[in-house]
């Protein structure tokens, strides 16, 4: 060690400290308050100040996990995640093979390609694929009715719930599969020729060389991809926002984060909103186990 | 062998333009005269650019604002949370201090909040800095910039901790030799030396910062003059009357920052990420 131990403690007190105050008072505190607001009756006069504060104890998450719709949203949640995040890690790592065995001009086209949709912002790419499904301007009602069905012309892709929720699957998986491409193809390549011809030579065939030596190498990081994947797509607000208007026709197509936004803010119901925030938490967590395991095995 | 080739390579090109295709569409529409973006026979070409699109959105919507907006957000962030989270990398892995672990441990659990829940207490707490400090109070810029500081920093010290950690500890011993003091060796020696892992932690910060949208709706309740890009297309989003074309437009004001932005350090983006993963 270059520097002398005695005075590391109040040094690195002092660089920790700018970190320190900001994550301290904008993601500490608030997820302390965010469990505090959930036990409360806390709504708009409250929250204006006009009434006084009246403890609820879990009384909000007693009117939570009784309510039906709640555990509609939540098996939703759910299942929907659960669509994206094993279509996103299909693609990707498919295209990962790929990429792996194309030649390099068409493997870069590829991949710009994919650092393109990478980039898109969340909002662009709703409305992109938005209009690209749209009712009556859209280039895919249009292609449809041009091969003869008739049917689609005029068609809405997201009036009806699984559609609605398909088409939102798809520009989800679009945005995020290049992370797990360019994940995977890492860890592909990272995997030294030795290895294959080694397997080659005790006589391997390709599908065994593909599941007994290659897949246990990659393991990890498709570990590390699901997690992420999972995360992100858990908790998906934006699309859901903006493709279904705010949670579809009648509520049809609301998630978690939705559901706890307008019950917050458009219901004026912000303890309620707290709970299901703090529900949210509390499953994301225990991903969160999973993840650090996952670290573990890598190194 | 080489017809196997072939058709990987074709399948490769194939999927390559598939993927592409949103965004070309996003383009060409944006620079299609609004008869044709707003026709039940769209092409995909058009024989008559124009850049009436971008200009509707930016003279009449306000665009240009919006724009500036977003990117002085981004920028600050980016900027605040590289020299915040460069020091605790530091701290976390070149001083030795009782409860460090503890400290790297709390960086990854930090990472897994869904910080989307936090949306409720945050306007609270927004409301009340506001009473305080009116720059970072609801319907201020500097809201924004706070959450979102606050936000990128448990994954920008994760990545900037693997890469402070591969700065062999001789580079130190010779810095201090020479006479160069702590400070001066963090700044001048060890910050340039992890400009990778600054560069991937500040597209990270960048485009979260960028591409927020709940938070922006959440805090800018009021008045139009701080919106963001997201809020701005938002608001222009008509359920009945779409104005397609100026739509297209508008994201593709929003995508070309951040295009550019990726294919400029795409390069150190890979390193960087492997360097995280690996870290």
């Amino acid at each position: 060690m270059a520097f002398a131990h005695r005075r590391d403690g109040r040094a690195a007190l002092l660089y920790l400290l700018p970190a320190a105050v900001v994550l301290l008072a904008l993601l500490a505190y608030p997820i302390y308050q965010l469990v505090v607001i959930s036990l409360y009756d806390y709504g708009q006069p409250q929250a204006s100040g006009a009434a006084p504060l009246v403890f609820l104890g879990v009384d909000n998450y007693v009117t939570l996990l009784s309510d039906p719709r709640f555990w509609d949203v939540l098996l939703t949640t759910v299942v929907f995640a659960a669509v994206c995040v094993v279509g996103t890690l299909l693609v990707g790592t498919a295209l990962a093979v790929l990429a792996n065995r194309a030649r390099t001009v068409p493997r870069t086209l590829l991949f710009l390609a994919a650092l393109g949709a990478w980039a898109t912002p969340t909002m662009a790419g709703s409305y992109v694929w938005l209009f690209l499904f749209d009712q009556d301007f859209g280039l895919v009602n249009e292609a449809l009715g041009s091969l003869g069905f008739d049917g689609m012309r005029g068609h809405s892709w997201t009036f009806e719930r699984f559609s609605a929720f398909g088409l939102v699957a798809a520009e989800i998986i679009w945005c995020s599969f290049p992370f797990v491409l360019v994940t995977m193809y890492a860890g592909i390549k990272a995997i030294p020729g030795e290895v294959i011809e080694a397997a080659a030579l005790d006589g391997a065939s390709a599908r065994r060389t593909a599941t007994a030596v290659i897949l246990p190498i990659l393991r990890p990081l498709l570990m590390i991809a699901t997690i992420q994947s999972i995360i992100w797509d858990f908790k998906v607000f934006t699309q859901i926002y903006v493709m279904t208007n705010g949670g579809g026709v009648a509520g049809q197509n609301l998630v978690l984060n939705v559901f706890a936004y307008q019950k917050a803010f458009a219901g004026e119901q912000y303890g309620l909103g707290a709970a299901i925030g703090v529900v949210m938490t509390v499953l994301l967590l225990l991903i969160t186990g999973l993840y650090v395991r996952a670290q573990r095995g890598v190194r | 062998m080489r017809r196997g080739q072939l058709v990987v390579d074709v399948a490769c090109v194939v999927i390559a333009a598939v993927v592409a295709f949103p965004l070309y569409w996003m383009v060409l529409s944006a620079l299609k005269p609004a008869g044709e973006v707003q026709s039940a026979n769209p092409r995909p070409w058009t024989g008559a650019p124009t850049l009436d699109s971008f200009r509707r959105v930016l003279d009449v919507e306000n665009f240009g604002l919006y724009f500036v907006n977003s990117l002085v957000v981004a920028l600050l962030v980016v900027a605040l949370s590289l020299v915040v989270s460069f020091l605790s990398a530091v701290a976390l892995t070149r001083f030795r201090f009782r409860g460090r672990t503890v400290l790297v441990v709390m960086l990854l659990v930090a990472q897994m909040v869904p910080v989307e829940a936090l949306t409720i207490p945050l306007f609270f707490l927004m409301r009340s800095f506001g009473d305080v400090v009116p720059a970072i109070g609801l319907n201020q810029l500097g809201a924004l910039v706070v959450v979102h500081l606050a936000f990128s920093l448990p994954f920008a010290i994760w990545m900037l901790r693997g890469f402070v950690a591969t700065v062999p500890d001789e580079l130190a011993e010779a810095a201090a030799l020479d006479g160069a003091s702590r400070f001066r060796f963090t700044w001048q020696v060890l910050f340039p030396l992890v400009a990778p892992g600054l560069v991937a932690a500040s597209v990270v910060s960048f485009i979260h910062a960028w591409n927020d949208f709940l938070f922006a709706k959440t805090f800018l309740i009021s008045g139009t003059d701080n919106r963001t890009l997201p809020l701005g297309l938002l608001v222009f989003f008509k359920p009945e009357e779409q104005d397609w074309g100026a739509i297209m437009a508008g994201s593709t004001l929003m995508t070309l920052p951040v295009l550019a932005f990726f294919l400029i350090v795409q390069r150190h983006l890979v390193s960087g990420m492997a360097g995280a993963v690996k870290g």
